[in-house]
């Protein structure tokens, strides 16, 4: 087909946690502009496969934009050149005939490398452990009005949670921080009536395991929200970061 | 969460960053405040006097404590933040993240901060110490021409250009980032922040720069 492209490919090879890694350079042939950038790697896992070579591990579920699970360092960019997407929603096109491509893992001391490109994330899990979510039943949707919410904190509750957990942030950020996704996660708690009851508690317990976890510190450069593929967390990062912050010492 | 463990979290320690870094900001208007008076151009007469005051009045010598701790607060806090971020990325990435995310001096406030410090050192040696003599000594010190015997190399002229550049860019992310840092973001006010933040990073180093160039120029005597 006209306007298919061959490129080559830096891969992040490691076998697992203790080994060491490399780039690995593989050519691939006739790849579809159409192609999103998961298809373009199940193309190379085939050819490795054909030629009996161990296929690359790479993180994936959904292949629509919504799980986060997806999780590639493409030319020095989480998720990829273009913004507001996940790696499976990125397409072949944004690429052109005869480009390098590096992919890497995520790289923080806080998600280790499992295999290739697969890291273990299970440090949000435990953030999130550690109070993302209300200690009661706060029962069915409210009739309406019955609770009233602003409307400008209804939509940023709402924007807030519009997280993915996928790890972009941290995978930016020059400190490895993860302050988008634990104040993305306080905020869509405590901007709510339900959620204000155990905010400062919430803010101090995940900050704490956030701490724990071995992220490193914000210093506000502002990388993650351009890299975040819910594009929506960019107008409120700050706003979130806050809301955290302010709730941090309340009480 | 322990008060203890409140205090050593990573968010207060960026509180601590971000009040001593105002502390130093306040500091730098009235250096600059009072070193532009040698603009007055009269040899020297207003800024000897406004230098005088300061070097002998009681309330600035307190202040002038409190700078030092301030500022050595904040070097040592940063350190300790750098090796944690350090730490947290063990392996660096084969492509780094680049400046389609982020200003590189937004990303470079260490390198700019220790750029300052080693400024500090000659800025100290060339000035500080000499006042500091000549008070413990109880002689007259002429500041003013201390200021034109350093200025007249041009080797002093380059290297406080330079310093003044770092505070700059430092100023250019500090200002915005420190508010932020205390969590007072506001729909309203932190667009005037940074509106503020960055007409001052621009405007307070380019007076300071204008005093060596000035004095080397001639332009001032
Ligand atoms: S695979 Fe689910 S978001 Fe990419």
């Amino acid at each position: 087909m006209s306007g298919n492209m061959n490129l080559t490919l830096k891969v992040w090879r490691q076998k697992n946690a203790e080994q060491k890694g490399e780039l690995v350079t593989y050519p691939v042939a006739n790849i579809s502009p159409d192609m999103s950038f998961l298809e373009m790697f199940d193309v190379l896992n085939e050819q490795l496969i054909t030629e009996g070579k161990e296929p690359v591990a790479f993180d994936h579920d959904c292949r629509e934009g919504i799980c986060g699970m997806c999780s590639m360092h493409i030319n020095g960019r989480a998720h990829g050149p273009n913004n507001g997407v996940t790696t499976c929603q990125l397409h072949m096109r944004s690429f052109n005939d005869g480009d390098t491509i590096v992919v890497e893992p995520w790289r923080a001391a806080a998600f280790p490398v499992v295999k290739d490109l697969v890291v273990d994330r299970s440090s949000f899990d435990r953030i999130i452990a550690k109070g993302g979510y209300i200690s009661v039943n706060t029962g069915n949707a409210q009739d309406a009005n019955n609770l009233p919410v602003p409307k400008v904190d209804a939509d940023k509750a709402f924007e807030a949670a519009a997280c993915i957990g996928c790890g972009a942030c941290v995978a930016t950020c020059k400190n490895a921080s993860a302050m988008l996704f634990v104040s993305a996660k306080v905020s869509q708690l405590a901007l709510l009536p339900q959620g204000k009851v155990e905010a400062t508690e919430r803010v101090q317990n995940m900050v704490r395991q956030m701490d724990l976890e071995g992220f490193g510190n914000c210093t506000n450069t502002g990388a993650c929200e351009v890299e975040c593929p819910k594009g929506k967390i960019i107008l409120f990062s700050e706003n979130f970061f806050s809301e955290m912050r302010r709730n941090f010492f309340l009480k | 969460m322990s008060n203890s463990e409140l205090f050593t979290s990573s968010i207060a320690k960026k509180y601590v960053m971000a009040l001593t870094g105002l502390f130093l900001i306040s500091f730098l208007v009235i250096h600059c405040t009072i070193n532009s008076l040698i603009f007055v151009n009269d040899g020297g007469e207003t800024f000897n006097e406004a230098a005088h005051f300061m070097s002998h009045n009681i309330v600035i010598r307190i202040l002038e404590v409190g700078l030092f701790f301030g500022l050595v607060l904040h070097m040592v806090q940063s350190l300790i933040l750098t090796l944690k971020n350090r730490k947290a990325r063990p392996v660096a990435y084969a492509v780094a993240p680049s400046n389609e995310s982020s200003k590189w001096y937004a990303r470079s406030m260490g390198i700019l901060g220790s750029l300052l410090l080693l400024f500090l050192v000659v800025h100290m040696s060339n000035f500080w110490v000499p006042t500091k003599q000549a008070v413990f000594a109880d002689l007259e010190h002429n500041s003013f021409e201390a200021m034109k015997t350093v200025f007249a190399e041009w080797y002093f002229v380059a290297i406080y250009l330079v310093g003044v550049g770092s505070l700059s860019y430092h100023l250019m992310h500090g200002f915005q980032s420190a508010f932020q840092s205390l969590g007072l973001n506001h729909k309203k006010y932190t667009p005037v922040i940074k509106t503020v933040g960055f007409w001052f990073s621009i405007i307070v180093p380019a007076i300071f720069a204008a005093m060596p160039l000035a004095i080397y120029l001639g332009v001032i005597e």
